[in-house]
């Protein structure tokens, strides 16, 4: 399903990115770090209306031409970033909604492990296994 | 909408004009089927003249060309006329409907006041046509005829009967409207529903849903109409997506052709036909079809006011299309795509720019950005293509295939021929030329970076300048790419994102490369060679580079400078021994821990750590407890941005508290006023955690400036080889305290430099002087020595070896112990005392203690005490420690002789100046040299407590065998009478003082030959001067208080004298003083006899300690100092031989009535008591 899962600091380092070692890491890399521009761009604009404030989602960032990027913003400003291929027609919102949710539960996971550091990378195996599972499953 | 008109044509026509234009005036609410809102919608109709052929067959889907409402006109107003034509008319009229189905009609009836017609005699009253016409066509439908009065004249009436028929027209209308429109929409979802049928043609379809857009639009419900595109749209895509699951149509075989016109959008027609006429024929190709689409849907858009949302749409049109035609696995030319992207951007663009005004454009470049990029991005591959980004310009395959593109292109539509900046016209030109290319490209970035750079998403831009920079090194020109890759790289350093600095560092690399900056090649070269991101081989060769520089024997004016942390980091640094702090003879041992950094092993030609040496802890005293503050056993961890998890995140955590203690003493005393733990780095740790700084990732960090301070000293170590990965360096430190400051390794022409070793090391090799404490002089005294053993393990048999000197022997006895332990063997020859010291571990204290005895030097006088010198040998040094033991006398005398009468005697003070108290015991005074004096003690206790800083005295008197050198000469009595008839004196009152003064002796021969003289009477006289003075001023000297008596040389001469004296006081009053003093006449010699006191005070006193205290305030010392001379001075005294006066020798003259004292009243009358305590 997703080519590329990643987990960004608050502070807009990298604490988790992976992608399907098919494609180039490289320009994912380049990819999710340009979405944070329209991450921060839509983060900005959802702290002026507080109705929106619960919204975690926020949606699609943008398209390119060979991948839609989507993020997801915890309440701690820690941003998943979520990139699927634009052949893969079969994901709609909802699904993508889903994934974020798994993600963050999985997150929370990681963050209450008493050993883990918050604002290190993300080794944690559980995680791993989780983002391998959105990963997998191409149609 | 379409009405037919049938009747009367002329009448019809003369009506026409304001018939259309009054019709939409009014807006009329209409109610929609399927719950939909209602909306006020203004009807605008069209009129046609009825004909039969124009009547719609069944079946007919068309709508903009059904005739709504059926309109028969006439005027008629005689029966006759009605009867014989007009109503076969309408009959005829109203089968031609009946046959048709359509029930929606009216008949208008128009009347006219003419005079012309109301001349005719058989007028039937106007409502009677009309009734009749009702009767004959409308049952119960009476609103199917309408009676329009005087339609051309200005009156109320005419114009309510305008009204009624428009709102009757209105309605019809609108019923006739909604009641076809939703068959029509019954028969297209009909239609829809089929879909799944074989034959079933998608282009079909589009016209029939295109037709009701078509209503909509001209009923101006545009959304209503958008929604149709809209679900046209999704349908078409729809079935593009069920092809790709493999669920094929037939009818869409004709979009799966092979792509062969890629003209891009075009969007400044509102319909399209030439697109619409080959969907229609069902020969358009997907490309064709999604333009027209979306031309109607930017149309529809715009007339809604939503410019920004065909900018969103065209971007999602154009990523969607490419995916389609991939989907469908369409054939199409390579680079084709990317005309029809970029041509379709460009035309979007230009369509948006038509319909807004710039500061609209400005405010809303977040939405048109996306397109501009992504039009930059299509052209930068066309070009690439085309062989046009590069420094060889196109090859001739290149050539071909930029002809076999722009044959694609087709021609210029009409609509942009004459536009100079057509996207048609743009592409034409860029494709052209190289030159020609890189201006549009170049337009089209800036352009780009500029809008991202606007609305604040710099991580865009920078990826642009990226695309850009690369764009710059394909045609040459490092320079320029270097400016923006650095820009690029800075950002993602600062966000800590490793493999887009790995790969940004890479480019940097090749371009500094090509410009030939050494140093900073070198210094990214570093940085690459430690990579962890680049493969090995990738890492060796940048390693490579350096090294290559490195051994290159040029003659450079200066090595290049590294940061060190590329190349390797300082991870650890420990001490041996661990205490950072040996004595100068051991060897203090920096072992560095290295990681370095580079894939292969590397030699280093010299590692040298520079060191600081510090002035503040001497280096030479022994430790200071400051330094010490760092008790984590001598091992200092260096924090780095590790690869691993763990260290980095708590160099995340900041600094860690460097504590120090400190001590405040205050000034005079030296006492401690206040203790107290301060941190040293608060800069750093309360420093306020910037936002945005993410912990050091591996790479991601910018290699700081660095420069080696030349001069200072160096740890050095020779040659080095760094394999990967840790490596061990140990220095040997030099005597003194210093501090690490920076790290340099060298490998030829290159030098790494580590410019601050933090946290700050210091470490000390110390020589460590003996401290002493003084000790008392003149007594066996327990000294302790405290050897601390510190490197040094004191093996068996080793010995110290202590000098002797000749006034300190060391007591040989057996109290030579080690504290709490066994004795030690002493072995004590003439010279030296040995002392066998039991084997100790270093760092150990050895205590034990020795019994010495200072005597204290005969002969010369000494203050305080005095230092003999001693030198200690130890196993462990060569060198012999010199100490200067300080020794200080225990006591201070001072000694005074006494007279009473004739008597002598001989006071001696002993004060202990010491911290001791001692016991005196058989004070004993003697003469030295020969045996004249006979001493009487009147020192009963044999033993006296001397306590610390007290005194005692001792008491002797004198007697000399043969002659005294001291002896008493005169005696002076003094008595007070009270005046005459007064039992005591009193105050105020003369009181007589008789001075007698007697002489004692017979004159010795020198005091005869010396100053007498012979009287008259054959006896020998001499002078003498007396004198009363009272200093306390209790009494005043009435009269004369100073004489010149005439003593005779003989025994038992009295002189008495009487003074008259006054007390001033009430109470005991001492006697006035009396002082007698010799008087020389002026033809004496002025050469003065060896004064006699000073030999019995030098010579013939032999006092315990010889010493003597020159400034006590003796009262020999006072009688030899002071000459009284009445008005002169000593030169006056050498110059002219005048007459003078001298003292006599400390007891030469006893005072019977010294310190007597005498009771004085106070004068009778007094009341008052005056008390005078003195």
């Amino acid at each position: 399903m997703a080519v590329c899962i990643a987990v960004i600091a608050k502070e807009n380092y990298p604490l988790y990115i992976r992608s399907v070692p098919s494609q180039n890491e490289l320009k994912f890399h380049y990819t999710v770090h340009t979405s944070l521009d329209v991450v921060e761009e839509k983060v900005s604009a959802v702290g002026k209306s507080l109705a929106d404030q619960r919204e975690l989602y926020l949606g699609l960032l943008y398209p390119t031409e060979d991948y839609k990027v989507y993020g997801y913003v915890t309440n701690s400003k820690v941003k998943f970033v979520i990139v699927v291929d634009s052949s893969n027609t079969s994901l709609r919102d909802n699904e993508i909604r889903s994934m974020f949710r798994k993600l963050h539960n999985s997150f929370t996971d990681v963050m209450c492990n008493p050993f883990y550091n918050p604002g290190d990378p993300i080794l944690s195996k559980a995680f791993n296994g989780i983002v391998s599972g959105m990963m997998v499953q191409t149609s | 909408m379409l009405n037919m008109c049938a009747g009367d044509q002329s009448l019809f026509t003369s009506l026409y004009t304001s018939l259309a234009q009054q019709l939409p005036r009014e807006p009329m609410e209409w109610r929609r089927t399927y719950g939909r809102a209602p909306k006020m919608i203004h009807l605008e109709a069209n009129f046609v003249q009825f004909k039969e052929e124009l009547l719609p067959k069944e079946g007919n889907k068309a709508l903009l060309t059904f005739p709504f409402l059926h309109i028969y006109w006439t005027d008629c107003c005689d029966t006759e006329t009605y009867k014989s034509s007009v109503k076969e008319d309408m009959m005829r009229w109203q089968n031609t409907l009946r046959s048709h189905s359509s029930a929606d009609w009216v008949i208008i009836v128009v009347e006219t006041n003419d005079t012309k017609k109301n001349k005719k005699t058989n007028i039937l009253p106007r409502s009677s046509i009309v009734d009749k016409i009702r009767s004959d066509f409308c049952n119960k439908q009476n609103d199917r005829c309408v009676v329009l009065s005087d339609p051309l004249k200005d009156s109320s009436r005419s114009l309510d009967s305008w009204n009624a028929l428009l709102l009757k027209l209105r309605t019809l209308l609108l019923m006739s409207f909604t009641k076809n429109l939703g068959r029509f929409e019954d028969d297209m979802r009909t239609l829809r529903e089929k879909r799944t049928q074989p034959g079933w043609s998608f282009c079909e379809y589009f016209m029939v849903q295109e037709e009701l857009a078509f209503v909509f639009e001209m009923l101006q419900q545009f959304e209503d109409a958008l929604v149709q595109y809209d679900e046209l749209d999704a349908l078409f895509t729809q079935y593009v997506l069920n092809f790709g699951a493999g669920d094929t149509a037939n009818w869409l075989g004709s979009f799966c052709a092979p792509v062969r016109n890629w003209s891009g959008l075009l969007l400044r027609r509102p319909i399209d036909m030439e697109k619409r006429d080959s969907i229609q024929r069902g020969e358009a190709s997907l490309l064709d079809l999604r333009s027209y689409l979306f031309s109607r849907q930017c149309t529809l858009l715009i007339f809604l006011q939503r410019p920004w949302e065909v900018t969103q749409r065209a971007l999602e049109l154009l990523h969607n299309c490419v995916q389609e035609l991939r989907l469908l696995e369409v054939s199409v030319i390579d680079g084709a795509l990317d005309c029809w992207v970029f041509l379709s951007c460009l035309e979007v663009l230009h369509r948006i720019e038509g319909c807004c005004d710039q500061a609209q454009l400005a405010a809303n470049c977040s939405h048109t950005v996306g397109l501009w990029a992504y039009a930059t991005d299509k052209l930068k591959s066309l070009g690439e293509l085309c062989g046009l980004v590069s420094k060889n310009g196109p090859t001739s395959e290149d050539l071909n295939r930029t002809v076999d593109l722009l044959a694609g292109l087709g021609d210029e539509r009409p609509e942009t021929i004459n536009s100079l900046q057509s996207p048609y016209k743009k592409l034409k030109e860029a494709l052209s030329s190289v030159e020609a290319f890189e201006k549009h490209y170049l337009e089209l970035s800036h352009a780009a970076m500029e809008m991202y750079q606007a609305i604040g998403r710099l991580r865009s831009a920078r990826l642009v300048g990226k695309s850009l920079a690369e764009f710059y090194m394909a045609k040459g020109d490092p320079e320029r790419a270097e400016t923006f890759l650095q820009e690029a790289l800075k950002s993602y350093v600062s966000e800590g994102w490793s493999l887009p600095v790995t790969h940004t560092r890479r480019q940097i690399a090749e371009c500094q490369k090509l410009l030939g900056r050494t140093e900073d090649y070198l210094q990214t070269s570093a940085l690459l060679a430690g990579d962890g991101n680049l493969s090995t081989e990738e890492r060796k060769h940048f390693c490579q580079e350096i090294l290559s520089f490195a051994g290159k024997s040029e003659n450079h004016s200066h090595k290049v400078t590294l940061s060190m942390n590329v190349f390797a980091q300082l991870t650890r640094l420990q001490f041996h021994p661990a205490t950072a702090s040996v004595h100068s003879g051991a060897v203090l041992q920096v072992e560095l821990t290295l990681r370095c950094l580079m894939p292969v092993s590397v030699r280093i030609q010299q590692l040298a750590a520079s060191i600081h040496f510090d002035i503040d802890h001497g280096g030479t005293h022994g430790r200071s407890k400051g330094t010490l503050r760092r008790t984590n056993r001598g091992t200092v961890e260096f924090k780095q941005g590790n690869s691993s998890a763990g260290p980095a995140s708590s160099a995340a955590a900041g600094p860690t508290l460097e504590m120090d203690e400190i001590q405040d003493r205050s000034p005079s005393d030296n006492s401690l006023a206040s203790v107290g733990v301060v941190c040293k780095n608060t800069h750093l740790v309360m420093r306020r955690r910037e936002n945005g700084s993410p912990p050091e990732t591996p790479n991601c960090v910018s290699p700081p400036t660095v420069a080696m301070k030349e001069g200072g000293q160096m740890l050095k170590v020779q040659d080095v080889k760094l394999e990967p990965g840790n490596n061990s360096i140990t220095f040997t430190a030099p005597p003194g305290t210093y501090t690490l400051r920076q790290l340099c390794a060298t490998v030829g022409e290159v030098q790494f430099v580590l410019s601050h070793i933090y946290p700050s090391v210091r470490y000390e090799v110390y020589s460590q002087e003996p401290q002493l404490t003084p000790l008392l002089a003149g007594m066996p005294q327990l000294v302790k020595f405290t050897l601390l053993t510190g490197h040094y393990t004191v093996k068996k048999g080793d010995a110290l070896q202590l000098s002797n000197t000749e006034t300190m022997p060391i007591l040989p006895s057996s109290s030579c112990t080690l504290v709490g332990e066994s004795v030690l063997s002493i072995q004590s020859s003439e010279k030296v005392t040995s002392i066998s010291l039991p084997p100790t571990p270093p760092y150990h204290a050895l205590e034990f203690q020795l019994e010495v005895l200072c005597l204290i030097p005969s002969g010369s006088f000494l203050e305080y005490g005095f230092c003999p010198q001693m030198s200690i040998d130890c196993p462990w040094s060569i060198y012999s420690t010199l100490l200067a033991l300080t020794f200080y006398i225990p006591f201070k005398t001072k000694h005074s002789l006494l007279s009473s009468g004739n008597r002598k005697y001989i006071q001696v003070c002993v004060q202990n100046v010491s911290d001791m108290s001692f016991t005196l015991a058989d004070v004993k005074l003697t003469e030295k040299q020969h045996e004249s004096l006979e001493l009487q003690s009147f020192n009963t206790k044999t033993n006296q407590l001397l306590c610390s800083k007290h005194s005692v005295f001792c008491l002797w008197e004198a007697r000399w065998k043969d002659d005294l050198p001291v002896t008493t000469l005169y005696s002076v009595k003094a008595e007070i009478f009270p005046p005459a008839g007064e039992p005591h004196c009193r105050s105020g009152l003369v009181c007589g003082l008789e001075v007698s003064i007697t002489r004692l002796i017979e004159p010795s021969d020198g005091e005869m030959a010396e100053d007498s003289k012979t009287d008259t009477d054959g006896l020998k006289t001499t002078k003498l001067m007396y004198e009363v003075a009272d200093s306390s001023s209790n009494w005043a000297v009435c009269g004369k208080s100073s004489g010149m008596v005439v003593m005779p040389l003989k025994a038992n001469a009295t002189h008495k004298l009487q003074i008259e004296v006054m007390p001033l006081f009430a109470g005991h009053l001492p006697f006035p003083k009396i002082k007698v003093l010799k008087y020389l006449p002026h033809n004496a010699a002025a050469a003065i006899q060896p004064d006699p006191d000073s030999c019995v005070e030098n010579d013939s006193l032999s006092l315990l300690d010889k010493t003597l205290d020159d400034q006590g305030d003796t009262a020999s010392i006072r009688s030899r100092g002071s000459i009284h001379s009445v008005g002169s001075s000593d030169q006056q005294q050498r110059g002219v031989a005048m007459p003078r006066l001298e003292a006599f020798s400390q007891g030469q003259v006893f005072n019977n009535s010294h310190s007597q004292q005498v009771l004085v009243l106070p004068t009778a009358d007094d009341h008052i008591m005056e008390v005078n305590a003195t």
